[in-house]
């Protein structure tokens, strides 16, 4: 459960911000609206930082040791911001007795990322995930999204180094 | 829109051809609609391996052929086997295509809709029989055994067609009840039909909702949990994902039984699909006036909305649910009040599992003394299974309670793959216990698995080899539910934390034999005293391996051996001389250099160097120089 600060700089837009204050206005006055609304509010930033849960306290008039509370409290809001490229293997039963261990921990030697963290570059964050209810295609993991299943130890790692590569790419092009 | 009974009857009359041709093998299709039905599951497990893409592939081969009249893609629900994902089951023959891969659609439209020939190639090899014929879905092992109410329009209906769902007899129920039945008569049918929650604990439905119609209150709520936490549980998506309709029925159902006028569906996050679908059909549920103001024109009003979990397994409980959808922390409070007496926002509750609710609308349409004469005479009806781990036929199954777990494993099951024996067949999850072989014959009900130390639980149901040990099981077991316990109660937080220390301390090799007492006395004092389920049932996994695997955890303490070659710090890798050749490639994986040695001569592992990842062991396997001892 994340119980930390958060240790990247905030960065969010105007129209980040603006987006969120849609969101607040749109649930105010609804019963339980803090869950909804920090839901929202992560999909807009990616992740919870203070910052944000300030907003979310003032807007919605809650008090800020509550919305912190509910933020640490459920293991989907994180306080960190996840990876260029994000990782998330699947951890239920299914996957676990087909192997997903020894899979976790290839591909936290490979990318020298631990699992529950994030790079310092911020190029690649691990998460070891609960199940996701693809226990058909066990062991099965996700790379931004995109789901892999079926794996045998050795098969991810050449594709976790396209990603990689894509993403250097296009973080080359953008600075041109 | 169906605001009255005549229009909901004329939608039925017009979709029941479509759908009839899509329940069996049929020789003939009625004239006026499609000649060939082509269903395309989109349940997760397919759509991950690219069932969507199947979709659109489908229809512009069709379109190329100018067939679009002649054959119809439906995007469909689960069709249980999801280990031969995607799936896709052309009617009226009912032929089962599996893996099936973008580059064979073509092939299927050309040779199967156009030619009228199956491609035999393609097709789930178990339905193809020896001699070249062609057997229907319902008579292959995986199939035959099984009985669909629960999962009765997965894989039939398009979940996203209100229509679809009318013409299988949807809203019917609803209708009956609405128009026949007092709210006395309802339940009184549902606690005759002697259904039991498929949330875990087993609660008579029918109870659950007499208390909460008896207490008096204004304002009254119905919730559904569909926040199927269990690792290896996917009955309840599955559901949502194919026959959303059914629960928003049932839901209607409860709510017009207890004196409820708004809803709830707490749904887990970690399942996109099902949220979305669930969205669709609650706004056609909307526009149709199945949801809302004085349904079917009855004076009887019914709203529902979806709430989101954020992954806390806790939130499984149904206390601690409402806390989630009040927007708190999802903490249980103790019991009583029972939330049938003061539950959601402190008004009586009803609150039934995704499961439970799709036999509701089956039991009122068939009747109580149908369901009854379904599985046993104190666990009625059926249970869904998500049948995973080690085991051939990977899905999702729905037997008749009562079958016994040997059929569920090696007949429906396929058994174990690879030529690997059963070893025990975990149930329950987290909650649940390991059944050892030696009690494979157990029926599956309620009362005998309690009676063998394990629950229902949820309905997962994983199986397990020879390779797994069980000592590291419970320590999975364990270090999920010290992490999602809440906090909130002291046997639970502190208690479980300090038996997945006693394991970890088994699983690395220095345990004793006090341990093992102090794990017992543990699990008693966690089960007897904690809050909540989450905590009373937390022990199970380690009570249940202890006594049925007992021997493997004094090989552990008493041997320092793993005999499953699972645990790590148990292990030591060595390399045979007398089979290396030499060539290398071990010391090259070796991500510590622990490997030394020239080539072409004997290589050898440092032992101090080692850190056991089993890189060495995966590259060696032309040779198997390295073994695990």
């Amino acid at each position: 459960m994340p119980n930390t600060k958060t240790s990247v700089p905030f960065v969010g837009t105007t129209e980040q911000a603006a987006k969120l204050q849609a969101v607040i206005q749109r649930h105010k006055g609804q019963r339980g609206a803090s869950m909804p609304v920090l839901q929202e509010a992560q999909e807009i930033y990616g992740y919870l930082p203070e910052e944000v849960q300030v907003m979310v306290a003032e807007g919605l008039d809650i008090p800020l040791t509550e919305i912190y509370g509910i933020v640490s409290f459920y293991s989907q809001f994180i306080l960190e911001p996840k990876g260029k490229t994000h990782i998330a293997v699947c951890m239920g039963t299914a996957c676990y007795v087909r192997g997903a261990g020894d899979i976790l921990d290839d591909i936290a030697n490979h990318t020298c990322c631990k699992s529950g963290g994030i790079t310092d570059d911020g190029s690649v964050s691990i998460e070891a995930t609960r199940c996701i209810g693809a226990c058909g295609l066990a062991p099965v993991l996700t790379i931004n999204n995109d789901v892999y299943g079926k794996l045998d130890r050795g098969q991810i790692e050449p594709i976790i180094d396209e990603y990689l590569e894509k993403a250097k790419a296009e973080e080359a092009a953008e600075q041109e | 829109m169906a605001k009255t009974l005549e229009q909901l009857r004329t939608i039925r009359g017009e979709m029941e051809p479509e759908v009839a041709v899509r329940q069996t093998s049929h020789d003939e299709v009625p004239s006026e609609i499609a000649q060939h039905h082509i269903m395309v599951c989109a349940g997760t497990g397919c759509v991950a391996a690219k069932s969507m893409e199947i979709i659109d592939e489908f229809n512009l081969h069709l379109e190329k052929h100018g067939l679009q009249d002649k054959a119809k893609v439906v995007l469909t629900g689960c069709f249980g086997l999801c280990a031969l994902g995607p799936i896709v089951v052309v009617y009226p023959e009912g032929s089962f295509y599996s893996e099936v891969k973008l580059e064979n659609i073509g092939r299927i439209v050309e040779e199967h809709i156009k030619g009228g020939n199956v491609v035999e190639e393609l097709l789930y090899h178990e339905t193809v029989q020896e001699d070249g014929g062609i057997s229907c879905l319902s008579e292959t092992p995986f199939y035959k055994k099984q009985m669909r109410i629960s999962l009765r329009n997965c894989g039939v209906i398009n979940p996203e067609i209100i229509d679809e769902y009318i013409g299988v007899g949807g809203y019917e129920a609803l209708a009956k009840c609405l128009t026949e039945l007092s709210p006395e008569a309802v339940i009184q049918e549902v606690l005759d039909s002697g259904l039991r929650g498929r949330g875990g604990a087993g609660f008579l439905t029918g109870l659950k909702w007499q208390f909460a119609a008896r207490t008096e209150n204004e304002v009254k709520y119905v919730c559904c949990n569909a926040d199927e936490g269990d690792p290896g549980a996917f009955m309840d998506r599955s559901v949502l994902e194919g026959d959303p309709h059914n629960i928003i029925e049932s839901m209607a159902i409860a709510a017009y039984a207890i004196g409820a006028s708004q809803g709830y569906i707490y749904v887990r996050a970690e399942y996109p699909i099902a949220v979305e679908r669930m969205q669709v059909a609650i706004k056609q549920a909307k526009e149709y006036g199945f949801l809302g103001k004085s349904i079917l024109g009855k004076g009887f009003d019914f709203d529902l909305e979806v709430r989101l979990g954020a992954g806390a397994f806790v939130c499984g409980e149904e206390t601690a649910l409402m806390m989630s959808i009040e927007g708190q922390r999802g903490e249980p409070n103790p019991r009583p009040p029972f939330p049938a007496v003061k539950g959601l926002f402190g008004k009586p509750t009803v609150l039934n599992n995704v499961e439970t609710y799709t036999n509701i609308t089956w039991i009122l349409l068939h009747g109580a003394e149908a369901f009854k004469k379904i599985g046993t005479e104190n666990s009625s009806g059926t249970k869904v299974f998500a049948l995973g781990g080690a085991i051939t036929n990977v899905g999702l199954v729905e037997v008749p309670m009562g079958i016994t777990l040997r059929e569920i494993v090696e007949e429906i099951g396929g058994g174990v793959p690879d030529g690997k024996a059963f070893k025990a067949a975990q149930t329950g999850g987290p909650s649940g216990g390991c059944i050892p072989n030696s009690l494979i014959d157990t029926p599956i009900d309620f009362d005998s698995l309690t009676a063998v130390g394990s629950m229902m639980g949820s309905g997962g149901l994983i199986v397990m080899d020879e390779t797994s040990c069980m000592v590291d099981i419970a320590k999975f077991f364990l270090e999920f539910t010290e992490e999602e316990s809440c906090g909130k109660c002291t046997p639970c937080r502190i208690g479980t934390k300090r038996m997945f220390d006693i394991l970890t301390k088994i699983t690395e090799g220095n345990g004793t034999m006090e341990d093992l007492d102090a794990l017992t006395e543990l699990s008693a004092y966690i089960k007897d005293n904690s809050l909540c389920g989450l905590g009373q049932t937390a022990p199970n996994p380690v009570v249940s391996t202890l006594e049925h695997f007992r021997d493997e955890y004094e090989a552990h303490v008493l041997e320092g051996r793993c005999p499953a070659g699972v645990c790590k710090d148990l292990l030591q890798y060595f390399i045979i001389a007398e089979k290396c050749i030499g060539c290398t490639l071990c010391k090259r994986v070796c991500p510590t250099d622990a490997i030394i040695g020239e080539v072409k001569q004997p290589h050898e592992i440092l032992l101090d160097k080692c850190i056991k990842c089993g890189a060495c062991l995966d590259a060696c396997k032309k040779f198997n120089a390295i073994i695990v001892k």
